[in-house]
């Protein structure tokens, strides 16, 4: 039995390695477990069902996500492409340092993010407010409703685009762009006309990330006031504690998660995105910022400051705070431990799966690859909270040997984190020119020997950054975390909820300081490991 | 060779999988000790597990869940998370939950696990110990904590005799732009959800467009309206009781005090319970962790620490607070608080949020 065969690279002939499907069967299975566990919900409520989608302002809550959806994916798109070309392509001062920060937002924790926007911004008795006041502005316009929700956000989600836009400009060749400008186009034409359109499909993986948090996440628009349709799934879990009605609810939401991900397959373009010859790779001409360099670093701060300094000194007012009044922190070391243990195992395991999945998309092009690698955004675009009862109920009845152990959780974040990683490898691996690879196969080097010394060089970045996109989010999940980790297993996120469970913010700053200050480590770490630009 | 680097891939996939799995059961503690415990596993039979599925913070129970392990030398396990999510995953877990004890923020949710026929009847002895009014009428789950609605006012700009029996009063002109309340905040829905269903829909909306007419302060939760009544920014606010504490605990001087209105939602009272899940394996062990949460060590450490009403039979009140036997408060059943769809639809309709 053939268990790896990457020999035949003709686009939609070959046969994928069995290993690879077996990998693909495998998440598929995973993601089809909470999609199960809604439609026998959604069943028990048989020819209700109907009446509960009419009996709210459902269509009207619903169009409000979707659009809040569209809105913030735009701006985070716009927002990310510009980062990166700043960080990747121009002589930006200190662009590492902008790397890493550019990336950070996504370690905030959302009740963090939005709580420090509303200190800052609110109406009236903000920060802003408190200095206009002596200017005799009485009142804010408000940030509550939808100017809050799409800033924040956007703020705490466009890093999803910056990753996987960065992983692609980093990879690009730089032939395209000196072919294009020795025939006499000029800079900006060369970035409409050949840059972008290379990135478009890592745009659209970020994107899709963007729109899918945004239709799955409850805590910002809860804080926001936003009227999101996650509202209402969470009011009939939380009040009516109706598993019925949320899992109809859940239905709809995933039925528009479907059609997203069939359009986004649909306009996919088809075209090749390495080069055909040989191309060497060396350092892209850096674009001088001249008279730009002012405002593309006030560009920089603005978003900084909204996704990192104000959230973060907003900790750092609570912790002090805390400290003034004698407040106790528990221990701290013990539970960054266990959040770090957590997070990098499972990320590991990740990684390790996206690999093949990636590859199965990319390589072996057929109806059943694809649909693979769609189903797999599944756990991601559901609320938390569905996904984790779905594992409570399979888990408890089915696997009680492994119910509320460290491999359950782990099972869970791959379930809701693989798409983070498989769409950044994924953008890498359609930049890497199949033929290099046949190449090595002609030369005599075997399927997984070109797979680790050829195949897995070439795609460091996608990997590496998808192992970022992973580690980040993993460290703040909660849902998931609290309701499957083993007994009194408490992480950096489970802290700072519980702080804010408890209006005590001064006891939650220390463990989202902590969470940060990791992050910011662990993408210092991951960042670095990609400083090879020229390859051969 | 070929073959090697053929075995290094499978490895690498088996290796991550096998990883996970060794590491998980060697480093974690096995978690359901407590349930079925099998004829060779001796060591769960020699010292019993009580596992507590707790909705309310470590920070507010933790100490006192310490010192039941304490003094009764039975160990307990405890899993954190929202009291809503809690109740939520024992039900999905069905007969395989490893939870003896469920101990939860707020009655609704000791009400849906009782309507699921998730909770085990309390003994008599042991529902005695809290006047009935607190407890479910089937016996089926016990509170351990009050929390009343109060109006808290300034006790400089404000004399008791000035304040209204009822919280109709308040739509009286004399208190216009003197209000604090918080619309968006929880505590201050389950009031409104309380006076729909006390007084009926047209009662409540009549209600809150009156308070609106006298143009409320808004603020963002109970503790910046305390905050504000201490300024003297506002002279009488609606909040809960135990937000108060936390401001005259430090400072005995704090010019705000509680006022109670009468029978009405401005007194309702709400109460953190438990409820012993039905598949326990040990019903006497959870009793007692019942009845240690209703001693009076415990019930002073609630009293003292979390500023809430205690719920036993003759437990002391901290500070100025009246006993809640005085309290008059209105007869609502707690499960029936679940519309919050009609709340926030209501409070949007008059523009409050």
């Amino acid at each position: 039995m053939v268990l790896l065969n990457l020999k035949p690279f003709r686009h939609g002939h070959a046969r994928a390695p069995f290993l690879f499907i077996i990998v693909g069967i495998i998440v598929a299975f995973a993601m089809i477990l909470p999609l199960a566990y809604l439609g026998i919900r959604a069943s028990e409520a048989g020819t209700d069902a109907l009446s509960i989608l009419v009996s709210f302002r459902t269509l009207e809550v619903f169009a409000n996500s979707a659009v809040l959806a569209l809105v913030v994916t735009a701006l985070s798109a716009v927002i990310a492409v510009v980062g990166a070309f700043l960080t990747v392509r121009t002589d930006l001062p200190a662009k590492k340092f902008w790397s890493v920060v550019f990336v950070l937002p996504l370690a905030i924790p959302s009740f963090v993010g939005s709580f420090a926007l509303i200190a800052t911004f609110a109406p009236r008795g903000s920060v802003v407010h408190n200095l206009l006041l002596p200017l005799g502005i009485d009142v804010l316009p408000s940030i509550y409703g939808w100017p809050g929700a799409i800033l924040a956000l956007t703020i705490f989600t466009y890093p999803y685009v910056f990753l996987t836009t960065r992983t692609s400009l980093r990879g690009m060749d730089p032939a395209l762009e000196e072919v294009s400008r020795s025939l006499g186009r000029g800079m900006l034409s060369t970035i409409r006309r050949v840059t972008l359109p290379h990135l478009y499909p890592s745009i659209a993986a970020g994107s899709l990330l963007v729109a899918f948090y945004v239709l799955s996440d409850f805590g910002t628009p809860a804080l926001m006031r936003f009227d999101s349709f996650t509202r209402i799934i969470y009011v009939e879990y939380q009040l009516a504690f109706d598993r019925v009605s949320s899992a109809i609810l859940s239905l709809l939401l995933v039925t528009l998660v479907g059609v997203i991900l069939y359009l986004e397959h649909r306009v996919r373009s088809k075209a090749a995105y390495y080069s055909l010859g040989p191309g060497t790779k060396r350092q892209p001409t850096m674009l001088t910022l001249g008279r730009w360099k002012g405002p593309a670093l006030v560009f920089c701060c603005t978003i900084a400051t909204l996704g990192i300094f104000i959230p973060v000194g907003v900790l750092l007012y609570w912790f002090f705070q805390g400290i003034v009044a004698g407040e106790v922190f528990p221990d701290i070391l013990g539970i960054t431990l266990n959040t770090v243990y957590a997070a990098a195992l499972a990320t590991l395991v990740i990684v390790s799966l996206a690999v093949p999945m990636a590859l199965l998309s990319v390589r072996f092009p057929s109806k059943s690859t694809s649909f693979i690698e769609r189903i797999s955004y599944l756990g991601f675009a559901m609320p938390g909270i569905v996904v984790a009862l779905s594992l409570v109920s399979f888990g408890a009845k089915h696997l009680p040997a492994l119910y509320q152990s460290m491999s359950m959780l782990i099972f869970a974040y791959v379930i809701l984190f693989i798409p983070l990683s498989i769409g950044a490898i994924r953008t890498s691996l359609l930049q890497v020119s199949p033929r290099v690879e046949e190449a090595a196969r002609s030369l005599g080097s075997n399927a997984s020997r070109t797979l680790f010394k050829i195949t897995m060089p070439m795609i460091k970045t996608g990997m590496l950054s998808g192992a970022a996109l992973v580690i980040l989010t993993i460290m703040k999940e909660l849902p998931a975390t609290l309701l499957l980790s083993p007994i009194e297993f408490r992480t950096l996120a489970t802290q700072v909820w519980a702080g804010s469970e408890n209006a005590s913010f001064s006891y939650a700053a220390l463990p989202a300081l902590v969470l940060v200050a990791i992050s910011a480590i662990s993408v210092t770490i991951i960042l670095s490991q990609d400083k090879v630009i020229a390859r051969r | 060779m070929a073959n090697n680097s053929k075995f290094a891939i499978i490895g690498a996939v088996v290796a991550a999988i096998i990883v996970v799995g060794v590491v998980a059961f060697a480093t974690i503690p096995n978690n359901t000790v407590s349930q079925e415990p099998s004829t060779t596993d001796m060591v769960s039979q020699e010292t019993p597990v009580l596992t507590i599925y707790s909705g309310r913070a470590e920070t507010l129970v933790g100490p006192i869940i310490e010192q039941f392990e304490q003094e009764t030398g039975i160990e307990t396990q405890v899993r954190y998370g929202g009291t809503a999510e809690l109740a939520l995953a024992i039900l999905e877990e069905g007969q395989n939950s490893p939870a003896d004890i469920y101990f939860a923020q707020d009655a609704g949710a000791l009400g849906a696990l009782s309507k699921e026929d998730r909770l085990l009847k309390i003994s008599p002895s042991v529902l005695s110990m809290v006047d009935s009014d607190f407890n479910s009428l089937d016996g089926e789950w016990i509170g351990i904590t009050g929390r009343a609605r109060v109006v808290d006012y300034n006790t400089n700009l404000v004399s008791p005799s000035e304040l209204p029996d009822s919280i109709w009063g308040f739509l009286d002109p004399k208190w216009k732009g003197k209000i604090g309340w918080s619309p968006q905040n929880g505590s201050f829905q389950s009031f409104v959800t309380g006076l729909r269903v006390l007084e009926g829909e047209d009662r409540a909306r009549q209600w809150l467009e009156g308070i609106m007419a006298n143009e409320p302060v808004v603020y963002s939760g109970n503790t910046p309206i305390v905050e504000a009544l201490g300024r003297g920014e506002i002279h009488v606010g609606f909040v809960n009781n135990y937000y108060l504490q936390r401001f005259t605990s430090p400072d005995p001087s704090y010019p705000v005090a509680h006022h109670y209105t009468k029978a009405d939602a401005g007194s309702m009272i709400n109460v953190a319970g438990v409820g012993i899940v039905d598949t326990t394996s040990d019903k006497a062990l959870a009793e007692r962790f019942i009845q240690y949460m209703l001693s009076d060590n415990a019930q002073t450490y609630f009293a003292t620490s979390t500023f809430e009403y205690p719920l036993a039979k003759n437990a002391q009140v901290a500070g100025s607070q009246i006993p809640i036997g005085q309290i008059e408060h209105p007869k609502v059943d707690l499960n029936k608080l679940d519309d919050l769809e009609g709340t926030l639809a209501l409070l949007k309709d008059i523009r409050a949020l």
